[in-house]
């Protein structure tokens, strides 16, 4: 972890432009406390649409930091078209290079840059994410955001993937799904043993289930598909009720204090019972 | 500026004067091997004998119970393997959340080979759930491991307990003491443990040399085959320096248990109140009763480990983080996160171990310099006690703020 250039390290002890906008004219915050990292970027844009001023504040590492004092330099002055066409790669050879396993410090500059610059032009949310399906549940990444790395840093294995975006650094479970992604976007096969999602048939139609068989299905969809992710983080999930299409659940160990817990219950504990047993199920957690 | 404040001696100690004078004869001069028949050879032998006696004696163990080793990581591979090699009918272990990854990885290979795996979970101090452990205990149980003290926050677990209900249901008990070897006295004899890993280099002993303790009486299966050494149950041409070493490095933890208790206890304190005294949200993880002499586990809340490491490392003061960014991996500390210390800390926890060998000098210099690298991160953070962590988790994973006091 120390093999960090000159340029990281002169970057990080001397940060440049920290500190907060008072009236911003446009903000993008990405990242979160959970993950590891999380940056916040304020701009101050003029009539002409350049970049007059850049202040940031920043949780993160060494490089972390490094990455948004770097990005700070490089778009100040610039017009939001210009800035808009900075990509990590330009963040990171800016710093003199990342190691591999820091390069997702380079991704959170850049799109706290786009969440920036989407939130100056259409006022959207400064923390909006794209929407799309979470792969990653433990960092919570989307598959659209893992095709872009894959796409615009070339990344042909999930270990890459997991350096440039973190997708699949947690409980491996989406391993399978990255190869996938990667396959699809380059055309080749990554994995013999992958499990090729997204070439799947679609499931047949399911025949009306009665109470008993449903009830079964949810106790076994959660002991087999939810269950052994959880646990594996000192967690646990039990099933209380099932009343009609509504599935009571409550959360033990760890999970029963954690922050995603909510984010659980809906992408991982719902999606799951809605793809094993059905699409009408609607979870909620004992209260 | 004061260079070199080594307060990472969790990770690996100082070598002592005492053990490398005593070591370097063997490295020169004395290079027999003590399996030939010449004077060469017999020399060495003799010395064998006399760095196992010593080792025994820091233990409370007989001699001929202790096998040598590479270090904590064989030790504990040989312990669990001879375990699951001798009683292949039963395929259920019990370990803990909050393992080495000496144990932990050993235990989840066997788990992925098809054995049932018990992880006694902790509490918020990090200590075992007893009810837990106990109420896992089957007829099918093959061992249990649990480590006598945790390296990243220090908590020493009752052991001799443990043991002792382990046993009463006949099941082979290890320990990693890897640890708590030379920082609190061990006395196996009176403690019904079967196995016992420790390691060189964590007692200002050198790298590359460890022991499994065997009781007597227990079998035990080798994980090499080769010659007789070791009673072939490690073969494999004797590390003698390292033998040596080990047993100079025994000695002399004989002799200084009771400083590293009193001495080096008392440093961690003054370190650790001063600590949580000039540094606003600032929070001790893990038991503090039952704890190490030598060691404190501090988050430095809404800032990040490694960030802290490198400040800190400007000033010559090396410690270790659990923080996601210096495990090597992405994920942070597994052992604060089974303990169930919240997001806010868990990045920013920094681990200081200390031994006999630091000064209040350096400690002093320690809580001079730091709570300007604290104050100086937490500008830069824009994480703080007013905005805490709602901040920067998507809108559609908005955490739920009522859970935190559940």
């Amino acid at each position: 972890m120390w093999d960090y250039t000159d340029e990281v390290k002169e970057h990080f002890f001397n940060p440049r432009n920290v500190g907060e906008i008072e009236n911003p004219d446009a903000v993008g915050e990405v990242g979160s406390m959970a993950c590891g990292d999380a940056l916040k970027l304020m701009l101050s844009i003029d009539g002409d649409g350049k970049i007059t001023d850049v202040k940031y504040q920043t949780f993160g590492c060494g490089s972390a930091i490094a990455a948004a004092s770097a990005l700070s330099e490089m778009i100040m002055g610039k017009t939001v078209d210009e800035a808009e066409k900075i990509t990590n790669n330009d963040i990171a050879d800016f710093l003199g290079g990342l190691p591999e396993q820091k390069m997702h410090c380079s991704v959170l500059g850049r799109e706290a840059l786009e969440a920036a610059l989407n939130n100056y032009r259409t006022g959207a949310d400064p923390d909006q994410k794209e929407k799309g399906t979470v792969v990653c549940t433990c960092f919570g990444i989307t598959e659209k955001e893992i095709r872009r790395v894959v796409t615009e840093d070339n990344l042909h294995t999930v270990e890459q993937v997991t350096n440039y975006c973190k997708a699949g650094g947690g409980c491996q479970g989406c391993h399978p799904d990255i190869e996938a992604i990667i396959e699809d976007v380059h055309g080749v096969k990554v994995s013999e043993n992958g499990k090729l999602r997204m070439e799947e048939e679609p499931p047949p139609a399911k025949k009306p289930l009665t109470n008993i068989q449903k009830i079964q299905m949810i106790q076994q969809t959660l002991d087999q598909q939810v269950r052994p992710a959880l646990q594996a983080d000192g967690g646990d999930v039990e099933l209380i009720d099932v009343d009609g299409n509504n599935v009571t659940v409550s959360f033990r160990g760890m999970c029963a204090q954690c922050n995603l817990a909510e984010f659980t219950l809906s992408d991982v504990v719902q999606a799951k019972l809605r793809e094993f047993v059905s699409e009408e199920l609607t979870v909620q957690e004992q209260v | 500026m004061m260079k070199n404040v080594y307060l990472d001696n969790n990770a690996t100690t100082q070598l002592a004067p005492e053990v490398l004078e005593e070591m370097t004869p063997y490295l020169t001069n004395l290079y027999g091997n003590a399996s030939s028949m010449h004077t060469f050879g017999g020399q060495i032998g003799r010395k064998i004998i006399e760095a196992r006696e010593k080792a025994a004696q820091l233990l409370g163990c007989s001699p001929e119970e202790l096998i040598f080793t590479s270090g904590g990581t064989e030790s504990d591979n040989l312990a669990i393997h001879s375990a699951l090699e001798l009683n292949p009918d039963k395929r259920h272990i019990i370990t803990s959340r909050v393992e080495h990854p000496a144990v932990r990885a050993v235990c989840r290979y066997y788990q992925r080979k098809g054995y049932r795996l018990t992880e006694v979970a902790v509490d918020t101090r990090g200590q075992l759930d007893l009810e837990q452990l106990i109420g896992a205990l089957d007829e099918k149980t093959a061992m249990v491991s649990i480590m006598f003290a945790n390296n990243e926050t220090g908590v020493i677990y009752p052991i001799d307990k443990i043991a002792r209900i382990v046993k009463s249901k006949g099941v082979l008990f290890h320990t990693d003491a890897v640890q708590a070897v030379g920082k609190i006295p061990l006395n196996l004899a009176a403690t019904p443990i079967d196995m016992l890993s420790l390691s060189g280099h964590k007692l200002h002993g050198p790298k590359g040399i460890g022991m499994l303790y065997v009781r007597r009486g227990t079998p035990m299966a080798p994980m090499f085959y080769g010659g007789h050494q070791e009673h072939s149950r490690r073969p494999g041409t004797e590390n003698v320096p390292g033998i040596v070493g080990l047993g100079k490095a025994c000695e002399l933890a004989m002799e200084h248990v009771e400083k590293e208790n009193i001495y080096v206890r008392e440093l961690r304190d003054r370190l650790e109140t001063n600590l949580l005294q000039n540094c606003p949200n600032t929070r001790v993880n893990g038991d503090t009763i039952c704890r190490l002499p030598n060691t404190t586990n501090i988050s430095f809340e809404y800032i990040e480990g490694e960030a802290i490491l490198l400040l800190l490392d400007q000033l010559g003061i090396a410690a270790s983080s659990g923080s996601a960014c210096t495990s090597g991996s992405l994920e942070p500390s597994h052992v604060l996160r089974a303990m169930g210390v919240p997001f806010t800390a868990v990045h920013g926890s920094i681990r200081f171990s200390l031994s006999r060998y630091n000064t209040q000098q350096e400690i002093d210099y320690v809580i001079r310099e730091l709570p300007a690298v604290i104050s100086r991160l937490r500008k830069i953070s824009m994480f703080s006690p007013a905005r805490g962590v709602d901040v920067g988790i998507p809108a559609e994973r908005k955490p739920r703020l009522d859970v935190a006091g559940k």
